[in-house]
């Protein structure tokens, strides 16, 4: 078998056996980035010799005895988290250039656990967007139909992952960004609990939603590569201080799910939603009871308030931390003959459209006159958003839904409408809106062999709870492993 | 809701944004749609919730210690003009 072929789990495995070497594995994932890589367009940098030169070094650190977690492991990060020494374009042209003096505290921890990093992948334009559209460095192509997306903001990870480039890659969830892209290219993605995991690094977009979140094949591969990264850093104010979360899913056991309660929230199986979808999702629901899991119908009322609040929230915040890109400390300057000019210009220019719509929505929600309208009242449903989990999860440990109501769309599809674009994340944002961790999986394909993903939501700082439920689901189904196409047909 | 050009000249200054003509009206017919959908936040009576302004905990302090950081000649090297260690830009005020 190509060692490219191989997952996270097996891979290190058989490194630690000394049956596969780092170099082996780095070579054979640069050999197939070189030959697909053009049909997919999942990386905005690739590292080159340099990742060779690491794999012979993670190679003589075994030899020595080294046993790091996940030593010699290629992996790729989403364009948004800093990494020393590769550029960090955030996929704008405002950052063109941009060589980031430090490395993001998620990478680090994972560069110190073994793992090398082969590249940066695309993004929508500061993670801003569904499709990975956004980027200003052309759209990324997702490995099951090259006509289609591969969701986003994610899109370069999650295809890089799909596409057997990498077993694994960071990416990050402000209301969906990795578990929709997941569910769209049929790899795992998690995102961890808000505060679970440090974002000294990740380029903020909405602070009171960000993640850094983890894509693998299966949840056994997310696990080892959460555990590596998640955990306080006093760098990041926002993250909690607790004991990082170790979680390591056994691949050779057939684990139940006896006890577990999950709820299933009438208010995500809804008209619009694309009927392959809710099938295959209603399925693998029965397929967690089947496992022993006990299901109940519950209520998440609140819901539909969850597009209109992002879309207050998130840009408000967008607004105020993309302030720092005035083309004075970092980044392309345009000329001009005083600072204003350079202000107006420089963001003016630089900035994409949906990047630009965004800073305008928020800097109106926040503007004179209308914060209590728009901004304020957003906080308090978000509010009530939030007491609706904290009362589900009082009564089930688990909630059980679609990632997404369709699966990967053609690119083009949303063209001019932002609204409908915006309609893609209806359930993803609730959990970034209640600060709760959820994991998408696959759990079947439809008429045109696209993937569908199963969202699991749990309780704060329940990350184990998701994985190990994911785990078992992965133990007796196999939607997540077959290989897509690549556009090869 | 619907916004006027005015408006959105206006959210576009306060936002230092430069945009053609054509964007002015392309975001205003855009912005004027997705505020409408927002504007349906306004049919919940939340007068009696508290705002959600913080997701974590509380707010947590740490010593104000003095700690190595990155070297300004780092940090300058990455603006776009810089001049005797410190950013060049053009006049701020008009002369």
């Amino acid at each position: 078998m190509n060692p490219s072929e191989l997952s996270l789990t097996e891979a290190l495995r058989q490194m630690q056996k000394g049956e596969l070497s780092s170099r082996e594995l780095v070579q054979a994932s640069l050999e197939r980035i070189a030959a697909y890589e053009p049909q997919i367009h999942a990386f905005l940098h690739l590292a080159g010799p340099s990742a060779l030169e690491q794999a012979d070094q993670a190679d003589a650190r075994r030899r020595a005895g080294d046993a790091s977690p996940l030593l010699g492991l290629p992996i790729a990060v989403k364009d948004v988290l800093t990494v020393e020494g590769m550029p960090c374009t955030c996929g704008s042209k405002i950052l063109e250039g941009y060589l980031p003096p430090f490395t993001a505290t998620a990478v680090k921890r994972l560069q110190q656990a073994g793992a090398i990093v082969l590249g940066k992948t695309n993004t929508d334009e500061f993670a801003m967007g569904s499709s990975t559209e956004n980027s200003a460095y052309g759209v990324t192509h997702n490995p099951w139909d090259t006509s289609r997306v591969p969701g986003g903001s994610s899109g370069g990870s999650a295809a890089a992952v799909a596409a057997r480039f990498v077993p694994a890659a960071l990416g990050s969830d402000t209301g969906g960004s990795v578990r929709q892209p997941a569910s769209f290219c049929g790899v795992t993605g998690l995102k961890p609990t808000y505060g679970r995991a440090s974002r000294y690094g990740l380029v903020a977009y909405g602070s009171s939603l960000d993640v850094v979140g983890a894509f693998g094949r299966s949840a056994a591969d997310v696990a080892a590569v959460f555990s590596a990264y998640n955990g306080y850093d006093p760098l990041d104010a926002s993250s909690q201080n607790l004991a990082a979360a170790q979680i390591a899913l056994q691949t050779e056991s057939k684990p139940r799910l006896d006890g577990v309660k999950v709820g299933v929230p009438r208010e995500y199986f809804i008209a619009g939603i694309q009927p392959e979808v809710e099938k295959a999702v209603r399925a693998s629901i029965q397929t967690l009871q089947s496992l022993g899991a006990e299901l109940r119908e519950v209520s998440l009322p609140h819901t539909e308030f969850a597009l209109p609040v992002y879309y207050l929230i998130a840009p408000a915040e967008a607004s105020a931390n993309l302030a720092r890109f005035d083309g004075i400390r970092y980044g392309p300057r345009a000329e001009a003959e005083s600072m204003w000019e350079v202000f107006y210009r420089t963001r003016g220019e630089k900035f994409g459209e949906e990047v630009k719509r965004r800073i305008m929505l928020g800097t109106y929600a926040l503007s004179a006159g209308y914060y209590d309208a728009y901004y304020g009242q957003a906080q308090k449903v978000r509010a009530l958003i939030r007491r609706d989990f904290e009362q589900v999860f009082e009564e089930v440990d688990l909630i059980a839904s679609p990632v997404a109501p369709t699966t990967a769309f053609g690119i083009g599809a949303h063209g001019d409408d932002p609204l409908a674009m915006y309609l893609e994340d209806v359930f993803t944002l609730p959990a970034n809106l209640a600060g709760v961790p959820g994991i998408s999986l696959p759990c079947g394909f439809d008429s045109d062999g696209l993937p569908i993903g199963l969202q699991l939501m749990g309780r704060r700082f329940a990350e184990a709870d998701l994985l190990r439920a994911a785990h078992a689901f992965q133990q007796t189904t196999d939607f997540h492993l077959p290989v897509p196409g690549l556009g090869l047909g | 809701m619907s916004l006027t050009q005015q408006e959105v000249l206006h959210i576009a200054k306060l936002a230092r944004l430069s945009l053609t003509p054509e964007e002015v009206e392309r975001y205003r017919a855009q912005l004027s749609a997705i505020l409408e959908h927002v504007a349906q936040l306004q049919r919940l009576d939340t007068s009696a919730v508290a705002p959600l302004t913080s997701m974590g905990a509380e707010s947590r302090l740490r010593p104000d210690e003095p700690r190595p950081g990155l070297p300004p000649a780092t940090l300058l090297n990455l603006s776009a003009q810089q001049q005797d260690k410190q950013f060049r830009i053009p006049p701020v005020f008009e002369p």
